[in-house]
């Protein structure tokens, strides 16, 4: 049975959102680096963003039912992988996140990001979207659970917590009743705290950044010295910015890692609160517009890795540009579309990717 | 494997859906709340933040002027120091890393916790001071460890280097850092706390001048404080190099001739005031103020009652003896009396019913032989005819009682008195019994030796009196000078008319005095071949302890002015030994210098080390002041080594042990710089 598929059903106005908001990242990439030794990260971040569209259209073409299909594999994958790296991964600022394979490095905790999504979908839209039994809520959870402590072990507590959104959406669409989620919550709270305080599970200096940014000022060469430097970036903005490559506080290096992590505090230095707001706004109309897509999709696994997907990006961005603007604590986790990095880049696009192939297929029935 | 679509009618609850949507926008207004009082709110503020982080502006110190002699022959020179600081914030732990510090820096370990202590409350970025002058090794030693002691940072500056032994220090001053009650004056207003000022001598008249202009650079640094790019560069004004009027053949003729006595001579060219050399006794290491006093000098030197700080030539205000008699045979003169005035001395004479003893028996003498004889009942009679308001009208008008002007700090008025004076201070009529004393140079007057000098060397320039200076002025800005000049407005240059036969008999009464014969008191000091006129003073000290020993706190103070030559001199010079008995011992001193003098005005004359057809400039000066000159004179260089020895006098009643003590390196500090050779000014 040979589906009709065409381009006029693709999402062009996603699509255009998706590369303003590349092209603001480049030029920024391209500013915040001018005076350190990764100058030129830009021109890679534009071959990051061709390959991410490319994978894009690849998968925008591959039925997202055989994706739904394929998973479970890639889930087995994922977690030997997630091990492996463990083992073999090459360390990098005190962290195994990343495998070399040939010239290539590659960090398989993004990957995990969008297998999960498409797991979690399959799991869910099985269930069919009635309330769900108590074992049916632990298997999710041992689902996300299981590669989520692999890579807090690795340890990188940033993106670990980034496959919460995928499990709570899950649950939230799924069924979960009020009951179930005000067990879980209190379940939740209890275990959290129990961890903090046993000390084991969080290493002092992932406490220290947790809380850094309550009070930057405590220890402003410590922990909380990235969150002083980077509200200060923000706050010398003003409104209309300092214009691009003026920033001090990123040119300057006072702001930490300004091409990547913390991309926003650069942007909104050098652009003010009218940048900062624009790109807000880009960001507020593509998750709209994924959600829209989510509500007309044909089935209900396409809907939830939509949903899944628009999860992990809010998520993203409320948690950087949280961090960015203090309301947050640092915790590694990139801006999508807006941060360097090829890993983050690849999985945005594979996602859009996805979420557009569901899109094209609403009609298909 | 998945149920093919079993779940094809399930859909997404939109309540659901629209209820993540609206979460998303709530979420999304807060993050632009959030914005907004960063941005918005928060701007001013936050950009007064970034610019504390970013511009450091790096202090350019000017180097200071250098100071040279008259013969630009370098006196004071800079040299290239660096010093050790302790920065807290780049090392957390940095009480472990102390006693390796002081290991390798050679300091003691308690004094430098102590220091550490001390700027306890100091910001972590402020560098500490920790040890200054650091040696190759120490240096060394901080090099070697960036990477284990990253707190270590030295800083090259230029510091002032100054002749050993006290040489001239008087003179020249020393530098410091400013005080904070110096800052407080109106001529400190553009002074910074930390600033390094002029404190005495030169350096504190002409610091103006010397200093120059810090520049500073605006370095914007990143957040390591790493230096990422400069945004401009106001370069440092180097302060003006000066020469002095001093001779350093003379300087170090007079600082050998006095010795270790107590007391000041100063040599001047009563021609135009220029001062050719200037000691003061005992003396002080001005390197030691170059950094920062250590508390033990400082004490030492302020307790000492023998005042090492006190410039005696311009501070020291004590009874000219008869050295006054110069004054009272002109006031005599000028008023008529002393041209047939004939005293017969029987060893003193009885005045106001009180009995006033002279040295000798002179017998019957008039105003040419009481000046050489400097017969005390000669000039008791003449004040008892004067009276004390014709002396003091007189001594006033030659510049007694108030100060030369000469330009350097802190110059005391010395005290003339009168009728006048004692009512205003005492509130009573003068007693006329005390012009007798007054008349002697005794009782209440008070000179300093540079007021002596001005003003017998300006009776024997016929009333031509001048105000002394240690710089030429036509090195200095204009408005500079005049603001010296018009700092005592009543004295500096200055004509007093006088009748020339008040000159000849004054000045030939002097050169009598310095010439072989009965009871002429400086006859030892005769030079052959030379006019040399002079009068020695030997002035009673009234109160003190111990009475009768030798150079004992009433020992009299011994004074001695000399000229050469005797009328229009072009040298004179004024020698004050605190306790030194008789004037005749200073007038020895004076006989030295005058000597040295000579000697070099006769050898330039003749040009004795300027052959035919040499046409390389020789800086005669400084060979000539060795007596040792090199065996060929045409290769002027090899006498650098000469040279030093004639800069850097080594006096030598104590040389030895300053040199084994603390001025050991200092000392070595000399011999490996080659910038101590003769510079000429540009």
């Amino acid at each position: 049975m040979r589906r009709f598929l065409s381009f006029r059903d693709f999402d062009w106005v996603l699509l255009l959102m998706v590369l303003a908001l590349c092209v603001v990242s480049v030029a920024e990439i391209y500013s915040a680096t001018l005076h350190t030794k990764y100058l030129g990260f830009d021109k890679k971040q534009v071959y990051w963003i061709l390959g991410g569209l490319a994978a894009m259209l690849v998968f925008a073409r591959i039925d997202y039912h055989k994706l739904i299909d394929w998973v479970p594999w890639a889930y087995g994958v994922c977690l030997v992988s997630l091990v492996a790296v463990k083992v073999v991964g090459v360390k990098v600022l005190g962290a195994r996140r990343w495998i070399k394979i040939g010239p290539m490095h590659f960090q398989p905790s993004e990957w995990v990001k969008l297998i999960l999504i498409l797991m979690v979908a399959r799991y869910f839209a099985n269930l069919g979207g009635r309330s769900l039994s108590w074992k049916e809520i632990f298997k999710a959870f041992a689902l996300v659970g299981v590669p989520m402590l692999l890579v807090l072990a690795q340890p990188d507590m940033g993106t670990a917590l980034t496959y919460s959104p995928v499990l709570i959406a899950g649950l939230f669409l799924g069924g979960i009743n009020w009951r179930q989620s005000l067990v879980l919550m209190t379940a939740g709270l209890v275990l959290v705290v129990g961890a903090w305080n046993s000390g084991k599970v969080l290493k002092p200096y992932q406490k220290a950044r947790l809380t850094g940014f309550i009070n930057p000022d405590n220890d402003p060469k410590g922990a909380g010295y990235q969150v002083l430097q980077a509200k200060i970036a923000v706050g010398a903005g003003g409104i209309w910015g300092k214009g691009a490559e003026k920033g001090t506080q990123t040119q300057g290096a006072f702001i930490p890692i300004p091409h990547a992590d913390f991309i926003f505090a650069a942007f909104s230095e050098e652009h003010g609160f009218v940048g900062a707001i624009v790109v807000l706004l880009l960001y507020f109309f593509v998750l709209m517009r994924l959600i829209q897509n989510a509500q007309t999709a044909a089935d209900l696994s396409g809907s939830l890795i939509i949903m899944g997907i628009v999860a992990v990006l809010t998520f993203q961005i409320m948690v950087n540009v949280g961090m960015v603007i203090g309301f947050m604590p640092v915790t590694g986790i990139p801006l999508p579309l807006m941060s360097y990095g090829g890993s983050s880049v690849l999985f945005t696009f594979l996602a859009l990717g996805v979420a557009m192939n569901v899109r094209m297929r609403r009609f298909v029935n | 494997m998945y149920q093919d679509r079993g779940n094809r009618g399930e859909k997404l609850s939109s309540v659901k859906s629209t209820a993540v949507q609206y979460g998303i926008l709530m979420m999304m207004l807060a993050l632009a709340a959030g914005l907004w009082r960063l941005q918005v709110l928060g701007a001013s503020n936050f950009r007064e933040l970034a610019q504390q982080n970013r511009i450091r502006k790096v202090p350019i110190l000017a180097p200071r002027g250098k100071l040279f002699d008259r013969e630009n022959r370098l006196i004071v020179d800079n040299y290239p120091s660096v010093s050790c600081f302790l920065v807290r914030e780049q090392n957390k732990n940095i009480d472990a890393d102390l006693p390796i510090i002081a290991q390798g820096l050679h300091l003691d370990l308690d004094q430098l916790k102590a220091t550490l202590r001390h700027y306890r409350a100091a910001p972590g970025y402020q560098p500490i001071p920790i040890k200054q002058d650091v040696t190759a090794d120490e240096q060394a030693f901080i090099e070697a460890h960036r990477n284990e002691l990253p707190e270590l940072e030295s800083i090259e500056e230029s510091r002032r280097l100054y002749p050993r032994d006290g040489f001239a220090a008087h003179l020249i001053g020393y530098v410091g850092e400013v005080s904070e009650e110096d800052l407080n004056q109106a001529r400190y207003a553009a002074y910074q706390p930390g600033d390094v000022v002029g404190k005495a001598g030169v350096e504190e008249t002409y610091d103006q001048l010397l200093r120059g202009e810090d520049g500073s650079r605006d370095v914007i640094v990143d957040s390591h404080g790493r230096e990422v790019g400069i945004l401009g560069t106001d370069h440092a004004k180097p302060g003006q190099d000066l020469r002095l009027t001093i001779d350093l053949d003379l300087q170090r003729e007079a600082e050998i001739a006095l010795g270790d006595n107590n007391g000041a001579v100063v040599v001047m060219d009563p021609r135009n005031g220029e001062i050719l050399a200037l000691v003061s006794h005992p003396s002080y290491d001005p390197n030691a103020f170059a950094v920062r006093i250590h508390k033990d000098e400082w004490n030492r030197l302020i307790t000492d009652p023998r005042h090492p700080l006190m410039n005696k030539a311009i501070q020291d205000q004590l009874a000219p003896g008869s050295t006054f008699k110069i004054i009272m045979s002109a006031a005599g003169m000028q008023e008529g009396i002393a041209q047939n005035m004939h005293v017969n001395c029987a060893g003193g004479g009885d005045f106001y019913g009180r009995f006033f003893k002279c040295d000798h028996h002179h017998g019957m003498l008039d105003i040419h032989e009481a000046i050489p004889m400097s017969c005390d009942t000669f000039f008791y009679t003449m004040a008892q005819r004067l009276g004390i308001d014709t002396i003091a009208k007189y001594a006033t008008s030659f510049g007694l009682s108030q100060r030369t002007g000469i330009d350097l700090p802190n110059e005391m008025t010395g005290l003339m008195p009168s009728t006048q004076w004692e009512m205003k201070n005492f509130h009573q009529k003068y007693y006329a019994g005390n012009t007798i004393s007054v008349g002697i140079g005794q009782g209440e007057t008070q000179v300093t030796p540079i007021q002596l000098l001005r003003a017998l060397s300006g009776l024997a320039s016929d009333g031509h009196f001048v105000r002394p200076h240690t710089v030429n002025p036509d090195q200095l800005p204009k408005d500079f000078h005049q603001a010296i000049l018009d700092s005592f407005p009543g004295s500096g240059d200055k004509y007093v008319p006088i009748n020339d036969d008040t000159w000849t008999t004054v000045t030939d009464g002097m050169a009598a005095a310095t010439t072989p014969g009965l009871y002429h008191t400086a006859e030892g000091a005769h030079i052959d071949g030379v006019d040399f006129a002079g009068k020695t003073g030997t002035a009673q000290v009234v109160g003190g302890g111990d009475t009768h020993v030798k150079g004992g706190a009433r020992t009299p103070n011994s004074w001695f002015v000399g000229m050469v030559p005797r009328r229009n001199p072009e040298l004179s010079v004024v020698v004050l030994q605190e306790h030194g008995d008789w004037g005749s011992n200073s007038a020895k001193i004076a006989q030295a210098i005058v000597t040295v003098y000579v000697n070099k005005q006769r050898r330039q004359e003749h040009n004795v080390l300027q052959r035919a057809g040499d046409s390389k400039p020789v800086e005669v000066g400084a060979i000539w002041s060795e007596p040792a000159a090199p065996a060929d004179p045409s290769h002027p260089a090899d006498a650098s080594d000469v040279l030093r020895e004639g800069h850097f006098f080594v006096n030598p009643a104590h040389s030895a042990a300053t040199i084994l003590g603390k001025q050991a390196s200092a000392a070595s500090l000399f011999a490996e710089l080659p910038l101590r050779r003769r510079e000429r000014l540009p």
